[in-house]
């Protein structure tokens, strides 16, 4: 997004406000990107009925979910990388 | 969005102006944010707790769902921590290649 449009504010200004808005946006990046791994590992790891609290298996599932699906994605990464270099 | 750039009778000097926008853009963003996981809540609880809509909600589906919305919200927190001290571990051993 340009603050081209936004006018009654000098050069520094305009500039100020681009940075402020670039590291806001990568914010709401992260935070989006918490929101779908939230509902990633609750779907994997809260199978059984709501109670008052999660039992134990599924607290310690949901404490390994996010380490285990991030090492996914690095290992998948690693997988294509390899495969490509026996083309 | 026109709160943002709306006149509010007197003018402002340059740099408080600066700091009204910055705080409703981020103003905006914790409502985009709290939106989203409002309706997280609402798909996933809905999901464990409403298996049979009827007429009405019961009680134990209300005490379900009550339930369900702090649990949902710990698992947030959870999931923020893991990921965020993940992060910061990753980019801590091979700058360069951050998220």
């Amino acid at each position: 997004m340009s603050a081209a449009g936004i006018p009654q504010l000098d050069e520094a200004s305009k500039k100020e406000l681009e940075v402020f808005l670039e590291q806001e946006q990568a914010k709401a990046k992260l935070q989006a990107s918490i929101h779908e791994l939230t509902n990633t590992c609750w779907n994997t790891c809260i199978t059984g009925s709501i109670s008052s609290k999660f039992s134990k298996t599924e607290a310690q599932c949901l404490e390994n979910c996010v380490d285990r699906f991030l090492d996914s994605s690095l290992f998948i990464v690693k997988q294509i990388e390899a495969q490509k270099q026996q083309l | 969005m026109s709160s943002l750039f709306g006149s509010s009778g007197a003018t402002p000097d340059m740099a408080a102006r600066k700091e009204q926008m910055k705080q409703s853009i981020q103003q905006e963003l914790a409502i985009a944010n709290a939106q989203q996981l409002i309706n997280k809540i609402n798909e996933n609880c809905f999901a464990k707790c409403i298996s049979k809509p009827s007429t009405s909600l019961t009680s134990s589906q209300e005490t379900c769902l009550s339930q369900c919305m702090s649990l949902y919200m710990a698992a947030f927190d959870q999931v923020s921590r893991s990921y965020v001290s993940r992060i910061s571990k990753e980019r801590g051993a091979a700058p360069g290649i951050g998220l």
